[in-house]
């Protein structure tokens, strides 16, 4: 098996706030994420297909492939764009590293028909980024 | 806020970027002088060097749908501040850190070491850690779980 990573960034305005929480809550629990007004990060992610290479084109899937997978469900839906207002997917969720990796792997995982998604890391900044793996596969456990 | 009905089907980890730099020296007291000084090179030079370390740690869980978290990261940055950075920034591992008083601090003992230091954090579950060098090496150790390794 061979793994294969593609790299994208955006750009992206949110806010973390639990309407269940009081104001004091959601400050105590979310600090400055909790901004009203939001605010933004540019967002790296790397997404890792997991295949073997076709006998013929020596590819597990064609880059050109996952680079318009990429740009319609990711781009086009995530950048430059308000996370918790414009993208329905993160509708009801609190827009972390965490649900947002979770929201772009069932974006991307029936989309890639050629090899299979593997993993899909989600960098908010440089330090702090959340990993999504298909359960059980390579290794994978139970939460 | 909305809960994830499909939750188990994916794994998800948090993964945590920290700095911290030290100084350490290479020598095994069971090795002879000659033996230092081949094995270990210019770190085994008697005076010490340093590094700019990154630690990277991963840790996994459920994502609470009320904050969308598997750990507020105010918790772990206090816990890995007080087991790791504060313990280990601007200090020499060989005199400062009683575990390497008789194990050569390696960047394969810092992981193991970190990791144990780590290991409790009351609100997720350590799945690794990740110890950079320098940009050319890094080392990774994930307890006795294979299974802390790619998901």
């Amino acid at each position: 098996m061979v793994l294969l990573t593609r790299k994208i960034e955006f750009a992206a305005s949110h806010l973390y706030h639990n309407p269940d929480f009081s104001p004091e809550e959601n400050r105590r629990v979310f600090g400055k994420c909790n901004n009203p007004h939001g605010h933004g990060h540019n967002y790296t992610l790397e997404v890792t297909v997991a295949g073997e290479p076709d006998p013929v084109t020596g590819m597990v899937l064609d880059l050109k492939d996952l680079k318009e997978i990429l740009e319609r469900e990711v781009m086009q839906r995530m950048d430059h764009r308000f996370l918790n207002y414009e993208v329905p997917e993160l509708a009801g969720q609190i827009p972390t590293c965490e649900n947002i990796a979770r929201v772009i792997w069932r974006l991307l995982d029936p989309q890639i028909k050629q090899g299979k998604l593997h993993r899909v890391r989600l960098y908010e900044t440089a330090d702090l980024f959340a990993d999504c793996y298909r359960n059980g596969a390579e290794g994978g456990q139970a939460p | 806020m909305s809960s994830n009905a499909q939750d188990g089907a994916l794994k998800i980890e948090l993964g945590r970027r920290y700095r911290f730099a030290a100084s350490h020296r290479l020598h095994s007291a069971e090795l002879s002088e000659d033996k230092n000084s081949r094995i270990y090179g210019k770190c085994n030079n008697p005076y010490g060097h340093g590094h700019n370390y990154i630690l990277e740690v991963l840790v996994s869980g459920k994502v609470d749908p009320a904050t969308g978290m598997i750990a507020n990261l105010a918790d772990l940055d206090g816990f890995v501040e007080r087991e790791v950075l504060e313990p280990f920034d601007h200090k020499s591992l060989n005199e400062d850190v009683a575990a390497f008083r008789g194990t050569v601090p390696t960047t394969e003992n810092l992981c193991i070491e970190i990791f144990r230091r780590l290991k409790p954090f009351p609100k997720a579950k350590l799945e690794r850690v990740r110890v950079q060098e320098t940009s050319n090496n890094s080392f990774e150790y994930a307890g006795d779980n294979p299974e802390g390794f790619e998901g």
